[in-house]
């Protein structure tokens, strides 16, 4: 048996390695993702009822209902999120990734990434910046105003822009962003400049007015997190490559709704282990602390499962000013990893570590052998909806979820 | 096969560097008495859990 799972997780961390996400299109995801419908709103984390969403989750769902002009107040809102008449189901359900609350609704426009090696797609809304936005719960008029734009403005010039430009490798671009001191999660400044740099010449030459297209210009280049929701597409499309394999323990996904932290692993089908959400340890934006943290929430992690995010953490000793620690700590983080994971990146690399890959595939059964928890660098939400991000920091997912998922490895294929 | 004695003896005749693999206690006793003591970040597998080890066993075959 053990040879067994050693070739299959030998074949997922293949697949994961030769995986090549590419941007190809800005769609809406009413048009781009399978099985999305007008009274179905999708969510991050594993599946989770109205009734035990945390407040982020509930606010942001209440702003989608808003935006899809499905409710005119915030009252009608809540009554419609709660009388069983919308759907609610996990993104991952259905390709896609989304950061914190991970809201998703029928006319929002979504990133449409390829995994050009095995043909699969991942989609992701665009980021909407930081402070009162929907996916921290945030549910204002300016809010949906800014929702509103980018689905009327930003995305369709940014989707001209790239259909003149021509499909974009991501997975150069993150390598890239690596090497200039980002990790894909919670440090996007590089990768977010790099798109820029690359998409700037197609958006001046569409030739629209130019007051519009430097607000576009401009809302790329004031939020450094507008990267995350292309490198999450990126790790969705790679990973997903890597499910199903017959005997494989690699986890293919790390998912948190803000109640709960979910793990789903690649010879296991798509059955979710669960325990509950942990709370991010961090620092705090002035005025804040800890007592107004909601839970880990998001599918952000997916860059974790990647073997990016908090796996390359040593790429980053900057991230430390924005999590907290030193940088040493960073280079730790990274290298404890290695402890968990079947493989290294051969095309993500980390300088500081003589350009050592990063550590990818996690293997469940390595996790438990080790007690060695994946590192995850993650947001703070405010768990009060409508407030935004509080802080940023470092968590770890219930070591509960792992240990009822090697029960079930187990009795399916120990002998 | 014997073990050859007269090579262990020369280590009393160097400066021992230990690596301790185990309880913290027993390379502290050395440091006391001033030997070079690296400790081994280690833990029994699965932290000892008695549940989880067996769990692990059925997969080790």
């Amino acid at each position: 048996m053990k040879a067994q799972i050693k070739a299959s997780n030998e074949e997922a961390a293949s697949r994961i390695l030769r995986a090549k996400p590419t941007l190809v299109d800005i769609l809406t995801a009413g048009d781009a993702i399978p099985g999305m419908r007008k009274d179905m709103i999708l969510h991050a984390g594993p599946p989770v009822s109205w009734e035990r969403m945390c407040g982020p989750m509930r606010g942001a769902i209440m702003g989608g209902l808003l935006l899809e002009g499905l409710a005119k107040g915030s009252e009608e809102a809540e009554a419609l999120a709660a009388s069983g008449d919308i759907a609610f189901e996990p993104c991952h359900h259905h390709s896609a990734v989304g950061p914190m609350a991970g809201v998703v609704t029928w006319s929002m426009p979504v990133w449409v990434l390829e995994n050009k090696t095995f043909g699969n797609r991942a989609y992701c809304t665009l980021n909407e910046g930081l402070g009162k936005v929907l996916r921290y719960g945030a549910f204002s008029e300016e809010v949906i105003a800014r929702l509103k734009w980018m689905a009327e403005e930003l995305a369709p010039f940014l989707r001209e822009a790239l259909l003149n430009h021509g499909e974009i490798d991501m997975k150069t671009m993150i390598a890239q962003a690596l090497q200039m001191g980002d990790e894909g999660h919670n440090r996007n400044r590089a990768g977010t400049s790099l798109f820029i740099r690359e998409i700037a010449p197609d958006l001046v030459r569409l030739g629209r007015d130019r007051d519009k297209i430097a607000k576009v210009f401009a809302f790329m280049h004031g939020n450094d997190h507008f990267f995350l929701n292309l490198t999450m597409p990126s790790c969705k499309c790679t990973v997903d490559a890597a499910a199903g394999i017959s005997g494989s323990s690699v986890v293919i996904t790390m998912a948190r709704n803000g109640t709960d932290f979910g793990i789903r692993v690649s010879g296991l089908g798509d059955r979710w282990f669960t325990g509950p959400a942990g709370m991010v340890d961090g620092l705090f934006f002035p005025g804040f602390s800890a007592d107004d943290a909601a839970p880990d929430i998001g599918d952000s992690v997916i860059t974790e499962t990647a073997g990016i995010g908090g796996f390359a953490m040593a790429a980053a000793p900057a991230i430390v000013k924005f999590v907290g620690g030193a940088p040493k700590d960073a280079i730790n983080f990274t290298q404890r990893m290695y402890e968990i994971t079947v493989t290294e990146n051969d095309v993500y690399q980390i300088p500081v570590l003589d350009f050592r890959g990063t550590p990818t595939a996690i293997d469940l059964i390595k996790v438990v052998e080790t007690g060695i928890l994946p590192a995850i660098n993650t947001g703070i939400a405010h768990k009060e909806p409508g407030i935004g991000m509080v802080g940023a920091g470092l968590v770890q997912p219930p070591e509960s979820c792992f240990h009822s998922a090697l029960e079930v490895f187990v009795e399916k294929y120990g002998k | 096969m014997f073990m050859d004695v007269k090579k262990i003896n020369k280590l009393f005749d160097e400066e021992l560097v230990v690596i301790n693999m185990g309880l913290d206690a027993f390379g502290d006793n050395l440091k006391k008495e001033q030997v070079r003591v690296l400790l081994m970040n280690w833990k029994p597998p699965a932290g000892g859990n008695k549940k989880l080890i067996s769990l692990l066993e059925k997969l080790d075959k």
